[in-house]
């Protein structure tokens, strides 16, 4: 009746899942209980769990993302704590508990806090830098979203019903394959991939069209602001190499639910077919990642450099190449594996020079920094941080791209050190800096500055802390993923980084902290004009938030930094007060489709999971009945009155006006 | 808004590389639509290139089962493959049929369409029962395991296709040719060539290279 389920898949004698799992459980209820007897649920269901609004979502997202880290970087402290006290001892983790923590840590940090972060960053901001009010298929969007919440559902559900995989974050074979891997854990981690995988995909492909699809008038491809390129160079990654994750982890599935032989050791599987595969789609992954954070670099850096991006065009050609190249590279993942030198030396050349155009990079923001204004507000703080030390990071990796070194640093330490190293110092800076450059933006008031950055010094000095120590850690041979050691000149390095642990978790406290006295102070910190930092690009050419509709008019531009443009014009001329013609605008209805679609995905894949068949076909067919519901709709479009649209741009447009002619005055 | 008034164009040209075409603004709704499903599809393919490069590593790795050129029946395949084609013209004929709201010769290319669909679908089962009933199931060596997902994998896409037609059908009898059900035949229709043009590379990797040796 329940498939492989019954009691003993719940962790009874393991205290720490199990009283994690409790206190989690605890905080949903209380939040339930107190969103129903306060009366919330209505203004959550019609507002937000059904809307269709890319900002409402974006957020939603980062949401996600948030909650996610602190899961995430629990298990980090709990791995530094653990190798920092297991010197000749077992510490207080055993080696089957372990071993989920680091494979739960790299599977939530990629797929549930960078990807989930990034994709609400771009869902949020995309539209309105392009001046267009949402994105090409605003329901799959919500789709999109709650099938990423699925995935995150499922793995957290591993923590108390059954376990998480012990294999590492990305479940080499043969390991990951039944005869090593006999339980759910497994299984957890690949259907959690596979719903929330799909979940990608649906908004790769809705920001890729969105973007080249959706554009205001005048909004020429070479106009666009630099964060809708990386977007676009990002979500074309998605939509490359996400159906490689997809089709790869299917054939580990069918390796392991119907007894096939894609990656085992007999009747021919081949295991290495599983490496080429997953990093095909791994190492875009790292793209994917970090070109929309240095999308978030070139608009934070100019905006508060006060200057145009230098060398808007070598910019966009660096991240079209870096889009291409980084699917020639894969192999530098595995350089151990033996494919020959003529192989290894053409891969390590690949990996080369893809550090080409982001150094390119580099320089151009460097450029644009030389004689500006420069104003050092958090976000200004967060990519001036980056640049620091992505630079680092990327030397390690052109470093680890040369494959004799590589054949001595592959599973170290070192290496451990090296990916923190870019992701932290380029992918979370960038999300860091994408949150507060564009708080204000999605929730009208500003982030509190202090507590912004004692946040950024806290984080950039404890990161430096903990991750520098793993690098000579490396270099003195210590592989990665050691439950226990004994060998004694690593431990104070050990010491070290939980050290800097500590400093970085208080940077995360005080983010929290910063969001907590921002929403009290926010009548002090509200952004009435909609341009808090004096901006470039068309999102901060409307009201802060934005109406739902985003723009009353699609903006016309005529250049790049089309808002720039549009306030030194306003400030050249007279404004001319005359009323504008405002029409009947036309906007998607929210729908619950995106929910129930994930209702029926989490009942699937749990169901999957724990081999309970008949609950599998009754989630198919709840599926199936959801796509024709919706496909049966009538109206998935209401209309705005024409003067509920100009009473909305109205008080703006004072707003704005009032701005515009003081600074005229000065 | 009135901040965009019209002014000298200095900005329109920054770089002076000569003309430059000024964008039209967001397109329509059939283009938006029909752009999304190109992408998608062309995800898809990538995730069947997957299948085929598998299939590519492991077609020689039969751990003394059967090889291709044991199991595989031309005349079936040739069969399927002349389904699968001709389904293609007579879904492109009620994609015209559509397009010019005639509802009789509509419902009957997507009849049409759908027996081809269901017959294709019946050989393959066969073909697959056939296998499994002789010992050749997926699990008796990797390259059976590829033979099986490659082919099944289109097999499963031409189902979702036949209930998506049958979707199509029941939403022309129910709403008629509304726009947003054009769109969605727009879509079908290219989803059920794509699947024709995977066809091809099923049939000419696995089944003619595959018979050689």
């Amino acid at each position: 009746m329940l498939g492989k389920l019954d009691w003993s898949a719940i962790p009874f004698d393991q205290p720490i899942p199990l009283v994690a799992g409790a206190v989690v459980l605890v905080a949903i209820l209380g939040v339930l209980i107190w969103v129903v007897v306060k009366g919330h649920l209505p203004y959550l269901w019609h507002e937000w769990i059904t809307s269709v609004d890319h900002k409402r979502i974006g957020v939603m997202y980062i949401l996600l993302a948030s909650v996610m880290l602190l899961r995430g970087g629990s298990d980090a402290i709990m791995m530094r704590i653990q190798q920092a006290v297991a010197y000749q001892s077992q510490g207080y983790l055993p080696p089957e508990h372990y071993n989920q923590i680091f494979s739960a840590h790299g599977t939530i940090m990629i797929f549930f806090v960078a990807m989930p972060f990034v994709i609400g960053l771009m869902n949020l901001v995309v539209p309105l830098q392009l001046g267009v009010r949402d994105v090409a298929f605003p329901t799959l969007n919500s789709v999109g979203f709650w099938l990423t919440a699925t995935g995150a559902l499922l793995v957290n559900l591993s923590l108390v019903i059954g376990e998480f995989a012990r294999t590492g974050w990305l479940a080499f074979p043969p390991l990951s394959g039944l005869s090593y891997s006999p339980g759910v854990g497994v299984d957890y981690y690949a259907w959690s991939l596979q719903i929330s995988g799909v979940g990608t995909l649906v908004a790769g492909i809705n920001l890729v069209t969105t973007v080249l699809k959706l554009r205001t008038k005048g909004m020429n491809y070479l106009r666009m602001p630099m964060f809708c390129w990386t977007t676009l160079a990002s979500n074309l990654l998605i939509v490359a190499a996400f159906p490689i994750l997809t089709a790869t982890l299917a054939m580990l599935l069918l390796d392991r639910y119907l007894g096939f032989h894609f990656f085992t050791n007999e009747a021919g599987g081949n295991v290495m077919m599983f490496m080429n595969l997953i990093w095909a789609w791994g190492h875009p992954e790292v793209y994917i990642l970090v070109l929309p954070a240095f999308g978030i670099f070139s608009e934070v850096v100019s905006t508060f450099s006060g200057k145009a991006l230098f060398g808007y065009r070598s910019m966009v050609l660096a991240t079209m190449a870096i889009c291409v190249i980084s699917f020639m590279v894969w192999l530098h993942h595995f350089f151990t594996m033996g494919a020959g030198p003529d192989v290894n030396a053409i891969f390590g050349i690949a990996s080369m020079i893809i550090a080409i155009p982001t150094g390119v990079k580099i320089y151009n923001w460097l450029f644009t920094m030389y004689g500006g204004r420069i104003r050092f507000a958090t976000p200004m703080l967060w990519s001036v941080g980056f640049m620091v030390t992505f630079i680092i990071g990327g030397l390690t990796g052109v470093l680890v791209a040369v494959p004799p070194a590589d054949f001595m640093l592959h599973n170290s330490m070192f290496l451990v050190a090296h990916f923190h190293n870019v992701i932290i110092g380029g992918v979370l800076f960038g999300a860091f800096a994408g949150f507060e450059y564009w708080f204000p933006k999605a929730f009208g008031f500003r982030l509190d500055e202090r507590w912004g950055k004692a946040a950024f010094w806290f984080t950039f000095l404890g990161f430096y802390v903990t991750f520098m120590p793993l690098y000579i850690a490396g270099m003195l041979g210590m592989t990665r993923r050691l439950q226990h050691y004994d060998v004694a000149a690593w431990r104070p390095w050990m010491i070290v980084a939980v050290f800097g642990m500590a400093v970085l978790s208080i940077g995360v406290i005080c983010q929290i902290v910063q969001l907590v006295v921002s929403i009290r102070n926010r009548e002090a910190l509200r952004d009435r004009t909609g341009d808090p930092w004096d901006g470039r690009s068309l999102e901060w050419a409307t009201s802060s938030p934005p109406p739902v509709f985003n723009f009353a008019f699609h903006p016309d531009v005529r250049g790049e930094d089309a808002y720039w443009d549009m306030k030194i014009r306003a400030q050249q001329q007279s404004l001319e007060h005359e009323e504008p013609e405002y029409h009947d605008i036309e906007m998607p209805k929210n729908s619950p489709t995106g929910f129930v679609c994930a209702f029926f995905a989490t009942i699937m894949g749990f169901a999957l999971i724990w081999h309970i068949w008949w609950m599998v076909i009754l989630g198919g067919i709840g599926a199936f009945a959801t796509f024709v519901v919706f496909a049966w709709r009538d109206h998935d479009e209401y209309v705005i009155p024409a003067a509920e649209v100009a009473a909305i741009d109205r008080v703006n447009l004072e707003e704005r006006r009032s701005l515009v002619s003081m600074a005229g005055a000065i | 808004m009135s901040m965009t008034a019209a002014v000298g164009r200095t900005h329109a040209d920054p770089h002076h590389i000569g003309l430059v075409v000024e964008h039209p603004g967001p397109a329509s709704k059939r283009i938006v639509t029909a752009y999304g499903f190109w992408v998608f599809l062309l995800s898809d393919i990538v995730m069947f290139s997957c299948f085929f490069a598998a299939y590519a590593v492991l077609s020689g790795q039969t751990a003394d089962g059967p090889r291709g050129s044991e199991i595989f029946e031309q005349r079936n395949v040739a069969i399927e493959t002349v389904c699968l084609l001709l389904s293609s013209f007579t879904c492109g004929m009620a994609s015209i049929a559509a397009d010019v709201r005639n509802r009789f010769w509509f419902y009957l290319g997507m009849a049409v369409t759908c027996v081809l669909g269901l017959i294709f679908l019946v050989i393959e089962f066969r073909e697959f029962a056939d296998l499994v009933a002789r010992g050749y199931g997926p699990s008796r060596s990797a390259f059976l395991s590829s033979f099986f997902s490659l082919v099944g994998c289109h097999g499963l896409h031409v189902s979702a296709g036949v209930l998506w037609l049958l979707t199509m059908m029941a939403q022309v009898f129910a709403k008629g040719f509304r726009a947003d059900v054009l769109r969605r035949m727009m879509c079908f229709a290219l989803f059920w060539h794509a699947l024709d043009i995977i066809w091809v590379g099923v049939f000419s990797v696995v089944y003619l290279l595959g018979s050689a040796v």
